[in-house]
Protein backbone atom coordinates (compact mmCIF):
# COMPACT_ATOMS: atom_id res chain seq x y z
CA UNK A 1 0.00 0.00 0.00
CA UNK A 2 3.15 2.60 1.29
CA UNK A 3 4.57 1.44 -2.10
CA UNK A 4 1.93 2.22 -4.06
CA UNK A 5 1.19 5.65 -2.42
CA UNK A 6 4.73 6.51 -2.86
CA UNK A 7 4.98 5.38 -6.66
CA UNK A 8 1.95 7.52 -7.35
CA UNK A 9 3.35 10.80 -5.96
CA UNK A 10 6.20 10.19 -7.60
CA UNK A 11 3.93 10.00 -10.77
CA UNK A 12 2.50 13.21 -9.70
CA UNK A 13 5.93 14.86 -9.15
CA UNK A 14 6.86 13.27 -12.99
CA UNK A 15 3.67 14.68 -14.40
CA UNK A 16 4.46 18.07 -12.79
CA UNK A 17 7.98 18.38 -13.92
CA UNK A 18 7.10 17.61 -17.52
CA UNK A 19 4.19 20.42 -17.84
CA UNK A 20 6.91 22.61 -16.42
CA UNK A 21 9.69 21.39 -18.88
CA UNK A 22 6.91 21.48 -21.86
CA UNK A 23 6.41 25.12 -20.87
CA UNK A 24 10.22 25.69 -20.49
CA UNK A 25 10.40 24.30 -24.58
CA UNK A 26 8.17 26.56 -25.60
CA UNK A 27 10.26 29.53 -24.35
CA UNK A 28 13.26 27.97 -25.53
CA UNK A 29 11.80 26.83 -28.96
CA UNK A 30 9.96 30.51 -29.35
CA UNK A 31 11.64 33.15 -27.20
CA UNK A 32 9.45 35.72 -28.99
CA UNK A 33 6.68 34.72 -26.98
CA UNK A 34 8.88 35.90 -23.77
CA UNK A 35 9.26 39.35 -25.21
CA UNK A 36 6.30 40.98 -24.56
CA UNK A 37 6.34 40.15 -20.87
CA UNK A 38 9.45 41.26 -20.64
CA UNK A 39 9.27 44.23 -22.78
CA UNK A 40 5.80 45.71 -21.03
CA UNK A 41 7.76 45.68 -17.58
CA UNK A 42 10.84 47.04 -18.77
CA UNK A 43 9.05 49.96 -20.57
CA UNK A 44 6.68 50.47 -17.85
CA UNK A 45 9.77 50.82 -15.85
CA UNK A 46 11.67 53.14 -17.39
CA UNK A 47 8.58 54.89 -18.93
CA UNK A 48 7.26 55.82 -15.24
CA UNK A 49 10.57 56.55 -13.89
CA UNK A 50 11.22 59.48 -17.05
CA UNK A 51 7.69 60.55 -16.47
CA UNK A 52 6.75 60.55 -12.58
CA UNK A 53 10.51 60.69 -11.42
CA UNK A 54 9.83 64.32 -9.97
CA UNK A 55 7.34 62.97 -7.29
CA UNK A 56 10.29 62.17 -5.39
CA UNK A 57 10.56 66.38 -4.35
CA UNK A 58 7.25 65.83 -2.57
CA UNK A 59 6.88 65.79 1.12
CA UNK A 60 6.52 62.79 2.62
CA UNK A 61 8.38 60.54 -0.09
CA UNK A 62 10.21 57.91 1.60
CA UNK A 63 13.25 57.64 -0.70
CA UNK A 64 14.82 60.44 -3.24
CA UNK A 65 15.58 57.57 -6.06
CA UNK A 66 12.22 56.73 -7.84
CA UNK A 67 13.70 54.18 -9.50
CA UNK A 68 14.36 52.72 -6.58
CA UNK A 69 11.13 52.77 -5.68
CA UNK A 70 9.31 51.48 -8.89
CA UNK A 71 11.46 48.64 -9.35
CA UNK A 72 9.54 45.64 -7.34
CA UNK A 73 6.58 47.36 -9.32
CA UNK A 74 7.82 46.39 -12.54
CA UNK A 75 9.13 43.26 -11.26
CA UNK A 76 5.77 41.96 -9.86
CA UNK A 77 4.37 43.70 -13.15
CA UNK A 78 6.34 41.17 -14.83
CA UNK A 79 5.12 38.09 -12.69
CA UNK A 80 1.45 39.57 -13.23
CA UNK A 81 2.09 39.21 -17.18
CA UNK A 82 3.79 35.98 -17.10
CA UNK A 83 1.04 34.22 -14.58
CA UNK A 84 -1.92 35.93 -16.99
CA UNK A 85 0.06 34.63 -20.57
CA UNK A 86 0.02 30.83 -18.46
CA UNK A 87 -3.56 31.37 -18.48
CA UNK A 88 -3.76 32.57 -22.05
CA UNK A 89 -1.28 29.11 -23.27
CA UNK A 90 -4.18 27.41 -21.43
CA UNK A 91 -6.78 28.43 -23.42
CA UNK A 92 -4.71 28.37 -26.65
CA UNK A 93 -4.28 24.57 -25.39
CA UNK A 94 -8.02 24.06 -24.73
CA UNK A 95 -9.05 25.56 -28.28
CA UNK A 96 -6.49 22.77 -29.51
CA UNK A 97 -7.48 19.90 -28.18
CA UNK A 98 -4.41 19.66 -25.85
CA UNK A 99 -6.09 20.12 -22.62
CA UNK A 100 -8.83 17.18 -22.89
CA UNK A 101 -5.62 15.05 -23.55
CA UNK A 102 -4.69 15.39 -20.25
CA UNK A 103 -8.00 15.71 -18.72
CA UNK A 104 -8.17 11.62 -20.21
CA UNK A 105 -4.87 11.09 -18.50
CA UNK A 106 -4.73 9.63 -15.11
CA UNK A 107 -3.11 12.48 -13.71
CA UNK A 108 -4.97 14.22 -11.14
CA UNK A 109 -6.35 17.51 -11.89
CA UNK A 110 -4.36 19.29 -9.17
CA UNK A 111 -1.35 18.00 -10.63
CA UNK A 112 -2.06 19.10 -13.70
CA UNK A 113 -3.18 22.80 -12.70
CA UNK A 114 0.32 22.56 -10.40
CA UNK A 115 2.14 21.84 -13.17
CA UNK A 116 0.80 25.44 -15.39
CA UNK A 117 1.07 27.49 -11.90
CA UNK A 118 4.98 26.39 -11.44
CA UNK A 119 6.18 26.64 -14.51
CA UNK A 120 4.58 30.31 -14.48
CA UNK A 121 6.36 31.12 -11.25
CA UNK A 122 9.60 29.54 -12.54
CA UNK A 123 8.98 31.69 -15.95
CA UNK A 124 8.67 34.96 -14.03
CA UNK A 125 12.25 35.20 -13.21
CA UNK A 126 13.20 35.81 -16.76
CA UNK A 127 11.47 39.56 -16.77
CA UNK A 128 12.12 40.33 -13.19
CA UNK A 129 16.12 39.98 -13.80
CA UNK A 130 15.64 41.81 -16.91
CA UNK A 131 13.81 44.61 -15.07
CA UNK A 132 16.43 44.39 -12.33
CA UNK A 133 19.69 44.15 -14.35
CA UNK A 134 18.17 47.39 -16.16
CA UNK A 135 17.55 49.06 -12.66
CA UNK A 136 20.93 48.86 -11.20
CA UNK A 137 22.69 49.95 -14.61
CA UNK A 138 20.63 53.59 -14.48
CA UNK A 139 21.06 53.60 -10.58
CA UNK A 140 18.76 51.18 -8.66
CA UNK A 141 20.17 50.88 -5.34
CA UNK A 142 21.06 47.54 -4.19
CA UNK A 143 18.50 46.16 -1.33
CA UNK A 144 20.53 43.67 0.58
CA UNK A 145 20.71 39.66 -0.34
CA UNK A 146 18.15 39.57 2.29
CA UNK A 147 15.81 42.42 0.80
CA UNK A 148 16.47 40.53 -2.57
CA UNK A 149 15.69 36.59 -1.87
CA UNK A 150 12.58 38.75 -0.31
CA UNK A 151 11.78 40.34 -3.73
CA UNK A 152 11.68 37.28 -5.73
CA UNK A 153 10.23 35.23 -3.29
CA UNK A 154 7.45 37.70 -3.71
CA UNK A 155 7.96 37.84 -7.94
CA UNK A 156 7.56 33.88 -7.98
CA UNK A 157 4.85 33.81 -5.79
CA UNK A 158 3.08 36.65 -7.35
CA UNK A 159 3.18 34.67 -11.13
CA UNK A 160 1.73 31.82 -9.20
CA UNK A 161 -1.34 33.99 -7.78
CA UNK A 162 -1.78 35.20 -11.23
CA UNK A 163 -1.33 31.70 -13.14
CA UNK A 164 -3.94 30.33 -10.80
CA UNK A 165 -6.31 33.37 -11.79
CA UNK A 166 -5.24 33.10 -15.42
CA UNK A 167 -6.15 29.50 -15.19
CA UNK A 168 -9.62 29.80 -13.56
CA UNK A 169 -10.57 32.24 -16.34
CA UNK A 170 -9.42 29.92 -18.76
CA UNK A 171 -10.58 27.31 -17.66
CA UNK A 172 -14.36 28.86 -17.49
CA UNK A 173 -14.41 30.41 -20.55
CA UNK A 174 -12.83 27.98 -22.76
CA UNK A 175 -11.42 30.78 -24.70
CA UNK A 176 -8.44 33.22 -25.48
CA UNK A 177 -10.87 35.76 -25.85
CA UNK A 178 -11.23 35.90 -22.01
CA UNK A 179 -7.28 36.87 -22.26
CA UNK A 180 -8.16 41.01 -21.66
CA UNK A 181 -9.93 40.06 -18.86
CA UNK A 182 -6.84 38.01 -17.25
CA UNK A 183 -4.21 40.84 -18.45
CA UNK A 184 -6.40 43.73 -16.59
CA UNK A 185 -7.46 41.82 -13.51
CA UNK A 186 -3.58 40.96 -13.05
CA UNK A 187 -2.67 44.48 -13.80
CA UNK A 188 -5.43 46.31 -11.86
CA UNK A 189 -4.51 44.20 -8.79
CA UNK A 190 -0.70 45.42 -8.51
CA UNK A 191 -1.01 48.77 -9.78
CA UNK A 192 -4.19 49.12 -7.12
CA UNK A 193 -1.70 49.63 -4.24
CA UNK A 194 0.88 52.28 -3.29
CA UNK A 195 2.59 51.71 -6.99
CA UNK A 196 3.38 55.33 -8.19
CA UNK A 197 3.92 57.20 -4.80
CA UNK A 198 3.63 56.05 -0.81
CA UNK A 199 0.04 55.59 0.40
CA UNK A 200 0.24 58.94 2.21
CA UNK A 201 0.48 60.66 -1.08
CA UNK A 202 -2.26 58.51 -2.88
CA UNK A 203 -6.17 60.08 -3.89
CA UNK A 204 -7.87 59.23 -0.65
CA UNK A 205 -9.84 56.24 -3.24
CA UNK A 206 -7.05 54.78 -3.87
CA UNK A 207 -5.94 54.91 -0.61
CA UNK A 208 -8.79 52.98 0.38
CA UNK A 209 -8.77 50.70 -2.21
CA UNK A 210 -4.52 50.24 -1.78
CA UNK A 211 -5.39 49.42 2.21
CA UNK A 212 -7.80 46.58 1.83
CA UNK A 213 -5.84 45.06 -1.61
CA UNK A 214 -3.66 41.96 -0.46
CA UNK A 215 -1.20 43.10 -3.17
CA UNK A 216 -0.53 46.30 -1.42
CA UNK A 217 1.52 44.01 1.55
CA UNK A 218 3.18 41.73 -0.99
CA UNK A 219 4.85 45.19 -2.89
CA UNK A 220 5.81 46.98 0.47
CA UNK A 221 7.56 43.34 1.47
CA UNK A 222 9.26 43.50 -2.02
CA UNK A 223 9.92 46.95 -1.83
CA UNK A 224 11.32 47.29 1.82
CA UNK A 225 14.70 46.59 0.79
CA UNK A 226 15.17 48.88 -1.90
CA UNK A 227 13.80 51.95 -0.32
CA UNK A 228 14.98 51.10 4.15
CA UNK A 229 15.74 48.44 6.15
CA UNK A 230 14.48 44.59 5.70
CA UNK A 231 12.21 44.01 8.67
CA UNK A 232 10.31 41.13 9.81
CA UNK A 233 7.15 43.67 10.39
CA UNK A 234 7.16 44.42 6.85
CA UNK A 235 7.54 40.64 5.51
CA UNK A 236 5.41 38.86 7.27
CA UNK A 237 2.06 40.26 5.81
CA UNK A 238 3.21 39.89 2.41
CA UNK A 239 3.87 36.37 2.70
CA UNK A 240 0.26 36.18 4.65
CA UNK A 241 -1.23 37.78 1.34
CA UNK A 242 0.11 35.65 -0.91
CA UNK A 243 -0.85 32.50 0.76
CA UNK A 244 -4.27 33.39 1.17
CA UNK A 245 -4.56 34.64 -2.41
CA UNK A 246 -3.17 30.98 -3.46
CA UNK A 247 -5.86 29.13 -1.55
CA UNK A 248 -8.74 31.36 -2.58
CA UNK A 249 -7.31 31.47 -6.76
CA UNK A 250 -5.77 28.04 -6.36
CA UNK A 251 -8.97 26.54 -4.73
CA UNK A 252 -11.58 28.71 -7.83
CA UNK A 253 -8.75 27.43 -10.69
CA UNK A 254 -8.96 23.67 -9.43
CA UNK A 255 -12.52 24.07 -9.16
CA UNK A 256 -12.89 25.00 -12.74
CA UNK A 257 -10.44 22.15 -13.90
CA UNK A 258 -12.56 19.52 -11.86
CA UNK A 259 -15.60 21.20 -13.62
CA UNK A 260 -14.34 21.00 -16.99
CA UNK A 261 -15.35 17.81 -19.15
CA UNK A 262 -13.80 15.83 -21.77
CA UNK B 1 -23.86 56.54 -59.62
CA UNK B 2 -20.28 58.24 -60.09
CA UNK B 3 -17.46 56.50 -58.91
CA UNK B 4 -17.24 59.12 -55.88
CA UNK B 5 -20.69 58.34 -54.59
CA UNK B 6 -19.31 54.27 -55.31
CA UNK B 7 -15.97 54.75 -53.48
CA UNK B 8 -18.15 56.51 -50.51
CA UNK B 9 -20.18 53.92 -50.39
CA UNK B 10 -17.30 51.37 -49.96
CA UNK B 11 -15.40 53.40 -47.59
CA UNK B 12 -18.85 53.60 -45.63
CA UNK B 13 -19.28 50.05 -45.56
CA UNK B 14 -15.38 48.76 -44.81
CA UNK B 15 -15.46 51.44 -42.17
CA UNK B 16 -18.64 50.06 -40.84
CA UNK B 17 -17.31 46.63 -40.99
CA UNK B 18 -14.34 47.70 -38.69
CA UNK B 19 -15.66 49.42 -36.21
CA UNK B 20 -18.22 46.26 -35.81
CA UNK B 21 -15.01 44.05 -35.86
CA UNK B 22 -13.33 45.65 -32.60
CA UNK B 23 -16.26 45.71 -30.89
CA UNK B 24 -16.91 41.98 -31.26
CA UNK B 25 -13.33 40.85 -30.61
CA UNK B 26 -12.71 41.62 -26.57
CA UNK B 27 -8.98 41.83 -28.02
CA UNK B 28 -9.54 44.54 -29.97
CA UNK B 29 -11.79 46.66 -28.21
CA UNK B 30 -10.42 46.01 -24.53
CA UNK B 31 -6.96 48.17 -25.45
CA UNK B 32 -8.79 50.68 -26.45
CA UNK B 33 -11.12 51.47 -23.96
CA UNK B 34 -10.47 48.98 -20.63
CA UNK B 35 -6.23 49.55 -20.14
CA UNK B 36 -6.49 53.06 -21.12
CA UNK B 37 -8.84 53.67 -18.46
CA UNK B 38 -7.67 51.40 -15.42
CA UNK B 39 -4.81 53.33 -16.28
CA UNK B 40 -6.25 56.98 -16.07
CA UNK B 41 -7.27 55.60 -13.07
CA UNK B 42 -4.29 54.24 -11.08
CA UNK B 43 -2.04 57.41 -12.76
CA UNK B 44 -4.84 59.82 -11.37
CA UNK B 45 -5.12 58.01 -7.94
CA UNK B 46 -1.46 57.12 -7.58
CA UNK B 47 0.15 60.55 -8.98
CA UNK B 48 -2.16 63.19 -8.35
CA UNK B 49 -0.25 65.13 -5.67
CA UNK B 50 2.09 65.53 -8.65
CA UNK B 51 0.45 68.45 -9.32
CA UNK B 52 1.59 70.22 -6.25
CA UNK B 53 5.34 70.39 -7.49
CA UNK B 54 6.88 73.73 -8.29
CA UNK B 55 6.54 74.23 -12.02
CA UNK B 56 3.41 72.03 -12.48
CA UNK B 57 0.48 74.02 -14.62
CA UNK B 58 -2.29 75.32 -13.37
CA UNK B 59 -5.36 72.72 -13.17
CA UNK B 60 -8.19 72.23 -11.71
CA UNK B 61 -6.89 68.30 -10.56
CA UNK B 62 -5.06 66.09 -12.12
CA UNK B 63 -7.76 64.27 -13.89
CA UNK B 64 -8.28 67.16 -15.96
CA UNK B 65 -4.34 67.26 -16.67
CA UNK B 66 -4.33 63.52 -17.47
CA UNK B 67 -7.88 63.12 -19.71
CA UNK B 68 -5.36 64.49 -22.78
CA UNK B 69 -2.80 61.69 -22.18
CA UNK B 70 -5.76 58.65 -21.68
CA UNK B 71 -7.20 60.29 -24.93
CA UNK B 72 -3.73 60.32 -26.50
CA UNK B 73 -3.23 56.37 -25.43
CA UNK B 74 -6.66 55.35 -26.27
CA UNK B 75 -6.14 56.51 -29.69
CA UNK B 76 -2.92 55.32 -30.67
CA UNK B 77 -3.66 51.51 -28.96
CA UNK B 78 -7.21 52.34 -31.85
CA UNK B 79 -4.60 52.85 -34.30
CA UNK B 80 -2.63 49.80 -33.37
CA UNK B 81 -6.41 47.56 -33.42
CA UNK B 82 -7.03 48.89 -36.75
CA UNK B 83 -3.56 47.76 -37.90
CA UNK B 84 -3.55 44.50 -35.93
CA UNK B 85 -7.69 43.76 -37.66
CA UNK B 86 -6.65 44.85 -41.30
CA UNK B 87 -3.69 41.71 -40.64
CA UNK B 88 -5.71 39.66 -39.94
CA UNK B 89 -8.18 39.90 -43.22
CA UNK B 90 -5.10 39.85 -45.30
CA UNK B 91 -4.27 36.55 -43.47
CA UNK B 92 -7.54 35.48 -43.82
CA UNK B 93 -7.80 36.31 -47.71
CA UNK B 94 -10.53 38.55 -47.70
CA UNK B 95 -8.52 41.67 -48.40
CA UNK B 96 -7.43 39.80 -51.75
CA UNK B 97 -11.49 39.44 -52.21
CA UNK B 98 -11.17 43.13 -52.04
CA UNK B 99 -7.94 43.52 -53.95
CA UNK B 100 -10.18 41.61 -56.72
CA UNK B 101 -13.55 43.35 -56.70
CA UNK B 102 -14.08 46.51 -58.99
CA UNK B 103 -13.66 49.25 -56.24
CA UNK B 104 -10.22 51.49 -56.31
CA UNK B 105 -7.82 49.87 -54.27
CA UNK B 106 -6.88 53.18 -52.16
CA UNK B 107 -11.11 52.72 -50.51
CA UNK B 108 -9.72 49.37 -49.19
CA UNK B 109 -7.12 51.54 -46.92
CA UNK B 110 -9.17 54.57 -46.66
CA UNK B 111 -12.39 52.14 -45.39
CA UNK B 112 -9.85 50.71 -42.42
CA UNK B 113 -8.76 54.35 -41.59
CA UNK B 114 -12.49 55.80 -41.65
CA UNK B 115 -13.57 52.84 -39.02
CA UNK B 116 -9.67 53.78 -37.02
CA UNK B 117 -11.07 57.57 -37.12
CA UNK B 118 -14.13 56.61 -35.88
CA UNK B 119 -13.00 54.81 -33.11
CA UNK B 120 -11.00 57.92 -32.01
CA UNK B 121 -13.86 59.48 -32.08
CA UNK B 122 -15.36 57.17 -29.90
CA UNK B 123 -12.49 57.36 -26.99
CA UNK B 124 -12.53 61.26 -26.80
CA UNK B 125 -16.24 61.17 -26.33
CA UNK B 126 -15.44 58.30 -23.83
CA UNK B 127 -12.93 60.05 -22.08
CA UNK B 128 -14.11 63.50 -21.87
CA UNK B 129 -17.38 62.08 -20.72
CA UNK B 130 -15.44 59.66 -17.74
CA UNK B 131 -14.01 63.33 -16.97
CA UNK B 132 -16.76 65.50 -16.62
CA UNK B 133 -18.64 62.43 -14.86
CA UNK B 134 -15.87 62.68 -12.06
CA UNK B 135 -15.88 66.30 -12.06
CA UNK B 136 -12.99 67.57 -13.99
CA UNK B 137 -13.83 70.81 -15.89
CA UNK B 138 -13.26 71.45 -19.85
CA UNK B 139 -12.23 75.34 -19.64
CA UNK B 140 -12.61 76.05 -23.32
CA UNK B 141 -16.44 75.02 -22.96
CA UNK B 142 -18.00 73.08 -26.01
CA UNK B 143 -15.56 74.49 -28.63
CA UNK B 144 -13.12 72.86 -26.68
CA UNK B 145 -14.31 69.60 -26.14
CA UNK B 146 -14.91 69.38 -30.04
CA UNK B 147 -11.40 70.83 -30.88
CA UNK B 148 -10.23 67.99 -28.56
CA UNK B 149 -12.54 65.84 -29.87
CA UNK B 150 -11.22 66.50 -33.65
CA UNK B 151 -7.97 66.15 -33.16
CA UNK B 152 -7.80 62.89 -31.64
CA UNK B 153 -9.99 61.89 -34.26
CA UNK B 154 -7.54 63.10 -37.07
CA UNK B 155 -4.87 62.04 -34.74
CA UNK B 156 -6.09 58.15 -35.18
CA UNK B 157 -6.49 58.70 -38.94
CA UNK B 158 -2.92 59.44 -38.98
CA UNK B 159 -1.66 57.03 -36.26
CA UNK B 160 -4.10 54.37 -38.18
CA UNK B 161 -2.71 54.75 -41.40
CA UNK B 162 1.02 53.73 -40.43
CA UNK B 163 -0.87 50.55 -38.88
CA UNK B 164 -2.16 49.84 -42.10
CA UNK B 165 0.89 50.86 -43.76
CA UNK B 166 2.59 47.78 -41.36
CA UNK B 167 -0.08 45.23 -42.12
CA UNK B 168 0.30 45.62 -45.47
CA UNK B 169 3.90 45.20 -45.75
CA UNK B 170 4.08 42.51 -43.44
CA UNK B 171 0.89 40.58 -44.20
CA UNK B 172 0.98 39.43 -40.37
CA UNK B 173 -1.11 40.45 -37.23
CA UNK B 174 1.87 39.17 -34.88
CA UNK B 175 4.15 41.65 -36.54
CA UNK B 176 1.58 44.59 -36.14
CA UNK B 177 0.72 43.37 -32.40
CA UNK B 178 4.35 43.28 -31.21
CA UNK B 179 4.21 47.00 -32.07
CA UNK B 180 2.11 47.25 -28.79
CA UNK B 181 4.73 48.39 -26.33
CA UNK B 182 6.44 50.53 -28.93
CA UNK B 183 3.26 52.65 -28.61
CA UNK B 184 4.10 52.61 -24.64
CA UNK B 185 7.25 53.64 -25.60
CA UNK B 186 6.81 56.80 -27.60
CA UNK B 187 3.63 58.13 -25.08
CA UNK B 188 6.37 58.01 -22.51
CA UNK B 189 8.47 59.92 -24.27
CA UNK B 190 5.93 62.37 -25.11
CA UNK B 191 4.43 65.18 -22.64
CA UNK B 192 1.14 63.00 -22.69
CA UNK B 193 1.46 62.33 -18.73
CA UNK B 194 3.48 64.98 -17.10
CA UNK B 195 4.19 68.41 -17.64
CA UNK B 196 7.37 68.38 -20.06
CA UNK B 197 9.42 70.46 -17.49
CA UNK B 198 9.29 67.78 -14.78
CA UNK B 199 10.38 65.24 -16.53
CA UNK B 200 13.50 62.88 -16.14
CA UNK B 201 16.27 63.16 -19.01
CA UNK B 202 16.64 61.90 -21.20
CA UNK B 203 13.20 61.67 -21.27
CA UNK B 204 12.58 65.27 -21.16
CA UNK B 205 14.64 66.12 -24.20
CA UNK B 206 13.09 63.60 -26.26
CA UNK B 207 9.61 64.90 -25.66
CA UNK B 208 10.54 67.60 -26.29
CA UNK B 209 10.65 67.26 -30.18
CA UNK B 210 8.52 64.12 -30.07
CA UNK B 211 5.40 65.30 -32.38
CA UNK B 212 3.52 63.61 -30.10
CA UNK B 213 3.80 65.70 -27.11
CA UNK B 214 2.76 68.36 -29.62
CA UNK B 215 -0.47 66.44 -30.25
CA UNK B 216 -1.29 66.08 -26.38
CA UNK B 217 -0.55 69.59 -25.46
CA UNK B 218 -3.21 70.81 -28.33
CA UNK B 219 -5.60 68.52 -26.51
CA UNK B 220 -4.68 69.24 -23.49
CA UNK B 221 -5.06 73.10 -23.65
CA UNK B 222 -8.72 73.28 -24.36
CA UNK B 223 -9.36 71.36 -21.64
CA UNK B 224 -7.23 72.88 -18.99
CA UNK B 225 -6.96 76.20 -19.64
CA UNK B 226 -8.89 77.25 -23.10
CA UNK B 227 -8.58 76.78 -26.75
CA UNK B 228 -4.84 78.18 -27.81
CA UNK B 229 -4.24 79.05 -31.27
CA UNK B 230 0.01 78.56 -31.51
CA UNK B 231 -0.56 75.19 -29.45
CA UNK B 232 -3.78 73.71 -31.77
CA UNK B 233 -1.64 74.61 -35.25
CA UNK B 234 1.25 72.86 -33.80
CA UNK B 235 -0.69 70.35 -32.67
CA UNK B 236 -2.18 70.55 -36.47
CA UNK B 237 0.74 70.44 -38.17
CA UNK B 238 2.36 67.27 -35.81
CA UNK B 239 -1.14 65.25 -37.33
CA UNK B 240 -0.46 66.94 -40.86
CA UNK B 241 3.55 65.25 -40.64
CA UNK B 242 2.13 61.92 -39.53
CA UNK B 243 -0.87 61.41 -41.99
CA UNK B 244 1.62 62.38 -44.47
CA UNK B 245 4.23 59.91 -43.64
CA UNK B 246 0.96 57.17 -43.05
CA UNK B 247 0.35 57.84 -47.13
CA UNK B 248 3.72 56.72 -48.45
CA UNK B 249 4.14 54.62 -46.31
CA UNK B 250 0.58 53.23 -47.02
CA UNK B 251 0.90 53.26 -50.79
CA UNK B 252 4.48 51.39 -50.94
CA UNK B 253 2.45 49.23 -48.96
CA UNK B 254 -0.06 48.79 -50.75
CA UNK B 255 2.46 48.06 -53.86
CA UNK B 256 4.42 45.70 -52.54
CA UNK B 257 0.96 43.84 -51.63
CA UNK B 258 -0.51 43.67 -54.98
CA UNK B 259 2.91 42.91 -56.41
CA UNK B 260 3.46 39.82 -53.91
CA UNK B 261 0.06 38.83 -53.19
Amino acid sequence: MEATTASSRRADLATIAALMARAKNELVRVPGAAIPGVLAPTIFFLGLNGVFGALTQLRGFETGSYESFIVPVSMLQGAGFTGAAAGVNLARDYEAGWVDRLLVSPAPRWVLLSGNVLAASVRALVPATFVLAIGFAIGVRWPGLDGLLICYLMVVATAAVAACWGSMLALHFKSQSAAPLMQAGTMGLILLTPAYAPLALLQPWLESVANVNPLTNVLEAARQGFVGSVTWADTWPGLVALAGLLVVLGGLALREMRRTNV
Amino acid sequence: MSDLATTARVVRALGARSIRQTFRRPQLISPIVVFPTLLLAIQTGGAGAGIELPGFPPVQSFLQFMLAGSMMQSMMLAGNSGGIAFAVDIEMGFTDRLFAAPIPRFAIVLGRLAGTAALGLFASIWFLAIGLIFGAEIEGGVPGALLAMALITASALAVGGIGAAIALQTGSASVVQGLFPLVLVVLFLSSAFFPQALMVEPARTIAEYNPFSFIAEGVREPIIAGIDLTQTLEAVAAIAGIIALGLVLSARALKHRLRVG
